[in-house]
């Protein structure tokens, strides 16, 4: 166990150490996700007071497509200087590689999400504050980190791999999506609230099941 | 050039093997008159739908192409699995056919379903579970296919086919049962699908069965067409191979 933990550690650590003095995922994507917000406005023109009930749609919308955005870069950042090899020839094994790049994208998402969340309450008028929100995020953040850290690996090796992780990665999402709107709904004002711990159940077993299978899986892709 | 002897005697090996019942050929067969008996059944006895007339008649073909899709889909997951575990060709050759008709077959299925949703619903498409869970799984075959087309060689696009062969048909369920509850805190707008309350008339009911077999038999026959395709693809690209390394022009 403690081989497995230390490097992926490791590895987190020195995904967050490049992040952090490149700074070129987290804040771009911060400034994709806002762009997003002000597009919605001039498409939607919500009239006020109506704002809260678009929410939750708005807001997964959002996060679906700054997740691509940010897992695109996951590996593609990995394959320059051949950093993947360096990764794969080290003696450490697939599912702690998989996981570590996983977590990695876990982190960069909460922060996007953490930081767009006050501005996105501010601007659709909903309470950014709420636990059921808070467990949707985390729930539905995993499961995104999970299948776009597979196909990002996988979509990156490619052609036109910028299109295929989004077409690959949103049929596959789809259950997250309906879950956490409808989870979101509740906590934003913007819908019924209605079987809180069903739909936080079905995010919980989408996460465990591709916790399992997305690790196993990536050996193949990643296998020369 | 013993090489280039061998590729020169093997078109005489073919000939010789001459024409010969397969089971392809019997399978195609047995699906070729079924369908027939099928289009007999579905227009001339199958009786008139007192509420719906004529239009009912696409729900012969509907039903079996949609269970038939999930048959392919079911066929991929299993090609795949078997490829990751035992790296062999030919399972492979099984989750790409199986890939290629179940998308065809998807794409049939929401066509007619569509045909059928525009005079008895009276909309071209509702945000139904089933509708929804059809597109949903449309689009994670277009994306398996997608993903054949654009590996940079053929073995990666085994390996990366298989990956999503898999965690597209673990996702099905999800997908179904997350539409579902959906839909039922919003209830739908329109009118629910066809109620199967099981008072189905026993003729339609029989040549609904008809139709069942003959897309079945129909649906296995094109896999394996698709199947013997893609051998004769290997052994012409061997034969090139071969060619090119025997110093002879290989016909491209």
């Amino acid at each position: 166990m403690k081989d497995f933990l230390g490097p992926m550690a490791t590895m987190v650590w020195k995904d967050i150490v490049l992040e952090a003095r490149s700074r070129e995922l987290v804040v771009s994507v911060i400034v994709f996700g806002l762009l997003l917000v002000v597009v919605f406005n001039f498409a939607l023109r919500p009239a006020p007071g109506q704002a809260a009930a678009l929410a939750p749609g708005l807001l997964w919308v959002a996060f679906a497509f700054a997740a691509t955005l940010a897992m695109n870069r996951a590996f593609i950042r990995e394959q320059e200087a051949g950093a993947l090899e360096g990764l794969l020839v080290s003696p450490v094994s697939r599912d702690a590689i998989f996981l570590a790049k996983a977590a990695a994208s876990f982190i960069f998402m909460l922060l996007v999400e953490a930081a767009l969340l006050p501005a996105y309450g501010a601007m659709l008028e909903f309470s950014a504050l709420s636990w059921t929100l808070g467990a949707a995020i985390l729930l539905a953040t995993l499961g995104f980190a999970l299948i776009g850290t597979l196909f990002s690996a996988l979509a990156a090796q490619t052609r036109s791999r910028e299109i295929m992780l989004p077409v690959l990665f949103f049929p596959i999402i789809t259950p997250l999506i309906i879950a956490a709107v409808a989870v979101s709904g509740g906590a934003t004002g913007g819908g019924t609230f209605t079987g809180l711990g069903r739909w936080l159940l079905l995010m919980g077993v989408f996460d465990a099941l591709f916790l399992v299978i997305c690790p196993w899986v990536f050996s193949f892709v990643v296998e020369d | 050039m013993a090489d280039t002897e061998r590729i020169a005697r093997r078109p005489a090996a073919y000939a010789k093997a001459g024409w010969r019942l397969t089971p392809r050929m019997a399978v195609g067969a047995v699906a070729g008159v079924l369908l027939l008996v099928d289009l007999y059944l579905i227009f001339m006895v199958a009786p008139t739908d007192a509420n719906l007339g004529n239009v009912q008649r696409v729900f012969y073909l509907h039903v079996p192409i949609s269970l038939m899709s999930f048959l392919a889909f079911f066929l991929v997951f299993v090609g795949s699995l078997m490829y990751l575990i035992k790296r062999s060709g030919r399972w492979d050759s099984l989750a790409l056919s199986a890939g290629e008709v179940g998308v065809v077959f998807v794409s049939l299925a929401l066509i007619t379903g569509v045909i059928w949703a525009r005079p008895v619903w009276n909309v071209w498409w509702t945000w139904e579970p089933r509708l929804t869970t059809t597109l949903v799984l449309w689009l994670i075959y277009v994306g398996y296919l997608m993903v054949r087309a654009y590996a940079p060689n053929r073995a990666k696009a085994a390996v990366y086919s298989a990956v999503v062969g898999i965690i597209g048909f673990v996702d099905v369920p999800i997908v179904y049962y997350s539409v579902q509850w959906w839909r039922s805190i919003h209830p739908p707008q329109v009118v629910g699908p066809l109620a199967e309350s099981g008072s189905l008339d026993p003729t339609m009911y029989m040549v609904l069965l008809v139709s069942m077999l003959a897309f079945l038999f129909f649906t296995v026959w094109l896999v394996m067409e698709r199947m013997a395709a893609r051998a004769a693809e290997d052994e012409l690209g061997r034969i090139r191979f071969e060619l090119r390394r025997a110093g002879q022009p290989s016909g491209d």
